[in-house]
């Protein structure tokens, strides 16, 4: 063959990137070894016109030490131990390659997540003499979890089971067994011995009985530009770019789906709509664009459109939500904490997030469910989010591109999660998430002891939270105790939902997630002027009791009064001076307790108030508190 | 649907990777800079980085560290590119150093390489106060660089640390960085020689013909053929210097970079003439050989 036309092909062959599993004594190295330097040699020899050098080091030879070929860092010689991800690449005739070569025992999920990110297709590796163990297991869960559709399972070292069928068909039924309801779609077996070369690059004769492909042929040939996502088109914008005042270009790459010039766009989250006018290269203007490529649009209108948004078709939108579940991968050496913001990169956008709930951890070994309180290294749960903005997102087993995220220590700066986009929050589920608050009130130091405190402002320092409906009078009765309490001598603060949301809570809304946030930093608000011997007033819709048994836990619940005004929908919408009900009656507003969001009548309040009776409210309220003797004292 | 129109090809694809990361780093960073070594790679990401901003203006400087012992040519061919293509060049040496003299010839190749390269570098990037610095390399060059990052974190001392980067998963790049600290992108990493080959030939890339074969005066040194390439080349050498037709594998200071005999005066013949080679292609630097696992050493103390 002609080097031009050597050239010619080679720029004609598309990429496959894959992953390998399995530890050393299951022969990885030697396979990677085989794949790279067997393969080599076949590509070199295609150019049959080419000169030879003859003196080139053996090509097959079995003496040669594959491990040391693909020796790495220092640091990790003189450990003994493999502590990263290495990319290889080889290329053969029909295809170029890249491994994410996985190795080593300790950190092996961090490592396998970190490869598998990027794969299209991962080799499992089996030693034939111990068949499927735990860690094919893990391995193969694992590649499930990061939405690979290919496995091919190497049943290596045949030679070292007389190549015998029956070993080989038992361990594919058990493997089978095992996969089957963890869905990956496609899934190939192989019957190998990588040191002998049997099946690897070429056919082996020693087992006449296997009618499949070589591992180097499937991997040259199995199909996968159909994996990619075509349906959804996802284009995050990375970047304007304006050479001029009247010109601009989104430069971005395209996450899945097809564009085409003359499509109508919808903008997120500004929801205004365009049309494409031109697909911008520096080589070309084309018709359409397709994932992967690294594209600049430019729109027929004016808008304005910014890095982090999202442009896609107006038919065909992905979930916008500031609440979502993913599987969460942890990555850093020290274990999550629930009090961190952290920063979330998602696509083009970075913004803060928190994690709300650990619904479960996944034992990989087992694949069994388990609770835990918190992260450490390597494990994986299924957890609940919040992010300060909304994301645009959709589940990442149908959009690898738009459904993966990571998370970073807003302190060390390291990415210490990743994560794996599986849905929006359901409703239900989002009341629940301040769970982890029950054991995590820890006490601060007292300076003074309460009792001084509390002779000395003759009170106790406790919390009088008022519930109900909007339009309850809560407020009304809320600001008429401050006033009393506060010229009968008492020291009290005054929280209401107004004040609290205008700074500490700004950035969150309504939603039953927000909601229990919010409250959650009243109820440490109210907990740390407790302690500081000072009576607290609450004021809060409070629709949840789960909330409100929360709020309690961590005031403590012998500090905790709960007020609850009673009022029926009728009486509410007649005191309503602000017009929410009409607004929510009209669907602009969403999230609206007694409307579109159940109000829970507390099982067990210390006061319960008619709402009708409203004059006697704040009498009501102060004789409780004397004869509970919280104030005055004496 | 017809999946086959919506195939693209290894160049592409690994095109669209390079300009996305360049892009990221154009739009996270406050302040970076493409570090420019006027190599084949580096000829390839500039390029990439045109097509990443056009029809705009590539939104951040290109930076030369100049030893002061570059071959001619490489400096002429920086200087053409830069002014012909609207680059903002940056040209930064040593300037202490090379008043004091310092040289391969009369400090050794270590020193040298030390104070113009890495010492240069750091100081070129401090000056500027750049917080993300693009590099031409990639993971297929040398078994240290197999598993380096696309996002190089470092510390405020410009010091890598292989057991303290961070992961790097799917296309997300983590660019947050505390003050002085940085980050080197390589947005090459995927590529490999022959990749870059087949751009430079597909897009038809300048390159400083010293790749090229060429009758020159060369010198040899144990078995490295040395250019003699000005007149700082101390005499009784150059005076053992004969004409043969010899091209560059990678480029450097000309005192240390030795050429290989050859008669490839194309890309296609430089292609040709690499698959039949068994050397890597970093055994004509002198420096790899100053000692062991040196590559890793240099990035530990902010080399590359």
């Amino acid at each position: 063959m002609e080097i031009k036309d050597f050239l010619d092909q080679d720029q004609k062959k598309d990429l496959l990137r894959f992953l390998t599993a399995g530890s050393v004594d299951d022969g990885k190295s030697t396979l990677i070894g085989r794949l790279l330097f067997d393969s080599k040699k076949l590509y070199e020899d295609q150019l049959s016109a080419l000169e030879r050098d003859s003196k080139r080091e053996g090509h097959a030879g079995e003496e040669i030490d594959y491990a040391l070929l693909l020796d790495g860092l220092k640091a990790e010689r003189e450990q003994g131990i493999t502590i990263d991800v290495a990319y290889r690449y080889f290329s053969t005739a029909k295809r170029k390659f890249i491994i994410a070569d996985t190795p080593g025992h300790e950190q092996y999920t961090r490592n396998m997540v970190t490869g598998a990110s990027t794969a299209n297709l991962a080799i499992i590796l089996i030693d034939a003499r111990k068949g499927v163990i735990t860690q094919t297991k893990r391995h193969t869960f694992l590649v499930s979890l990061l939405g690979i559709k290919h496995v091919a399972l190497a049943v290596n070292k045949m030679d070292l089971v007389d190549y015998s069928e029956e070993v080989y068909d038992k361990i594919c039924t058990d493997y089978k067994e095992f996969i089957t309801p963890l869905g990956i779609p496609d899934v190939r077996f192989f019957p190998m011995s990588a040191l002998k070369g049997e099946n690897v690059v070429d056919l082996s004769d020693k087992m006449p009985w296997y009618h499949g492909k070589s591992m180097l042929e499937y991997l040259e040939t199995i199909h996968i530009t159909s994996d990619r996502n075509f349906s959804d088109w996802r284009f995050p914008v990375q970047y304007v770019i304006r050479p001029s005042l009247d010109y601009r270009a989104f430069a971005g790459k395209v996450a899945s789906g097809i564009v085409s010039v003359g499509d109508e766009v919808l903008v997120l989250p500004s929801r205004k709509t365009s049309r494409v006018k031109e697909i911008v290269t520096f080589d070309e203007s084309p018709e359409m664009a397709f994932p992967p490529q690294s594209v600049s649009l430019t729109l027929e209108d004016e808008i304005d459109v910014s890095r982090g948004d999202m442009l896609v078709h107006p038919a065909n939108i992905p979930v916008i939500s500031r609440h979502f579940e993913a599987m969460l991968v942890w990555m850093d050496e020290k274990p999550m904490n629930f009090n961190t913001q952290f920063y979330i990169k998602h696509n083009s956008n970075t913004t803060k997030a928190r994690i709300d709930n650990i619904n479960y951890m996944m034992n990989i070994n087992t694949l069994e469910k388990y609770q835990t309180r918190a992260f450490n290294l390597n494990e994986i749960g299924h957890v609940t989010i919040t992010s300060v903005k909304p994301l645009f997102f959709d589940p990442y087993q149908k959009n690898r591109q738009t459904g993966s995220f990571i998370l970073i220590d807003p302190m060390t700066h390291n990415t210490v999660a990743v994560g794996m986009i599986t849905d929006k929050t359901s409703a239900e589920q989002t009341h629940r998430i301040t769970q982890h608050e029950f054991q995590q009130v820890v006490k601060g130091e007292l300076l003074i002891d309460l009792d001084t405190k509390e002779r000395r402002f003759n009170q106790k320092p406790h919390t009088l939270w008022i519930t109900g409906l909007h339009g309850s009078g809560k407020n009304e009765l809320a600001y008429t105790l401050y006033r009393e309490l506060f010229h009968q001598g008492a020291t009290v603060v005054l929280f209401d939902g107004k004040s609290v949301r205008a700074g500490l809570s700004r950035e969150l809304d309504y939603s039953p997630a927000d909601r229990a946030e919010h409250l959650r930093r009243v109820a440490h608000l109210c907990r740390l002027l407790n302690d500081q011997g000072i009576l607290v007033i609450c004021s809060f819709v409070s629709p949840d009791q789960s909330v409100r048994d929360q709020v309690s836990s961590i005031i403590g619940e012998d500090k905790f009064h709960l007020t609850y005004l009673d009022a029926d929908l009728d009486f509410c919408r007649k005191n309503d001076k602000y017009g929410i009900y009409e607004l929510a009656d009209q669907g602009k507003i969403q999230h609206l307790a007694g409307i579109d969001m159940p109000f829970d009548i507390p099982p067990t309040p210390a006061i319960v108030l008619k709402a009708e009776k409203k004059d006697q409210h704040a009498e009501d309220v102060l004789l409780y508190l004397s004869q509970h003797k919280i104030f005055p004292l004496s | 649907m017809n999946v086959p129109s919506y195939h693209i090809n290894n160049l592409r694809e690994l095109e669209a990777e390079s300009i996305h990361i360049i892009r990221e780093v154009a739009a996270e960073f406050e302040n970076p800079v493409m570090l420019y070594s006027i190599g084949k790679d580096s000829s390839v990401m500039v390029r990439l980085a045109e097509k990443a901003f056009y029809p705009g203006k590539v939104p951040f400087p290109l930076m030369h560290i100049d030893s002061k012992w570059k071959f001619r040519e490489m400096t002429a061919f920086r200087d053409k590119y830069a002014k012909e293509n609207g680059w903002d060049l940056i040209v930064h040496y040593n300037k202490k150093a090379y008043e004091e003299g310092v040289g391969p010839y009369t400090h050794g190749s270590k020193v040298h390489t030390d104070v113009m390269k890495t010492q240069a570098l750091l100081e070129g990037l401090s000056k500027y106060k750049f917080d993300a610095a693009f590099g031409g390399a990639r993971r297929d060059e040398e078994k240290s660089r197999a598993k380096e990052r696309i996002y190089s974190f470092r510390d405020r001392y410009h010091q890598w640390d292989p057991k303290n980067q961070r992961p790097e998963l799917w296309d997300i790049y983590n660019a947050k960085v505390h003050k002085g600290e940085s980050i080197r992108v390589f947005p090459i990493s995927n590529w490999t020689e022959l990749d870059i080959w087949q751009y430079i030939r597909l897009e038809q890339i300048p390159i400083v013909p010293l790749y090229y074969a060429k009758e020159r005066p060369v010198v040899n040194v144990d078995g490295n053929f040395i250019l003699v390439d000005d007149d700082r080349m101390p005499p009784e050498m150059a005076a053992k210097a004969e004409m043969r037709k010899v091209r560059f594998r990678t480029l450097g200071c000309y005192p240390l970079t030795g050429a290989i005999e050859s008669e490839a005066d194309t890309i296609e013949k430089i292609v040709e003439e690499m698959m039949v080679v068994t050397k890597s292609e970093r055994t004509t630097r002198v420096i790899d050989f100053d000692q062991e696992a040196s590559m890793e050493q240099k990035k530990r103390e902010g080399y590359f």
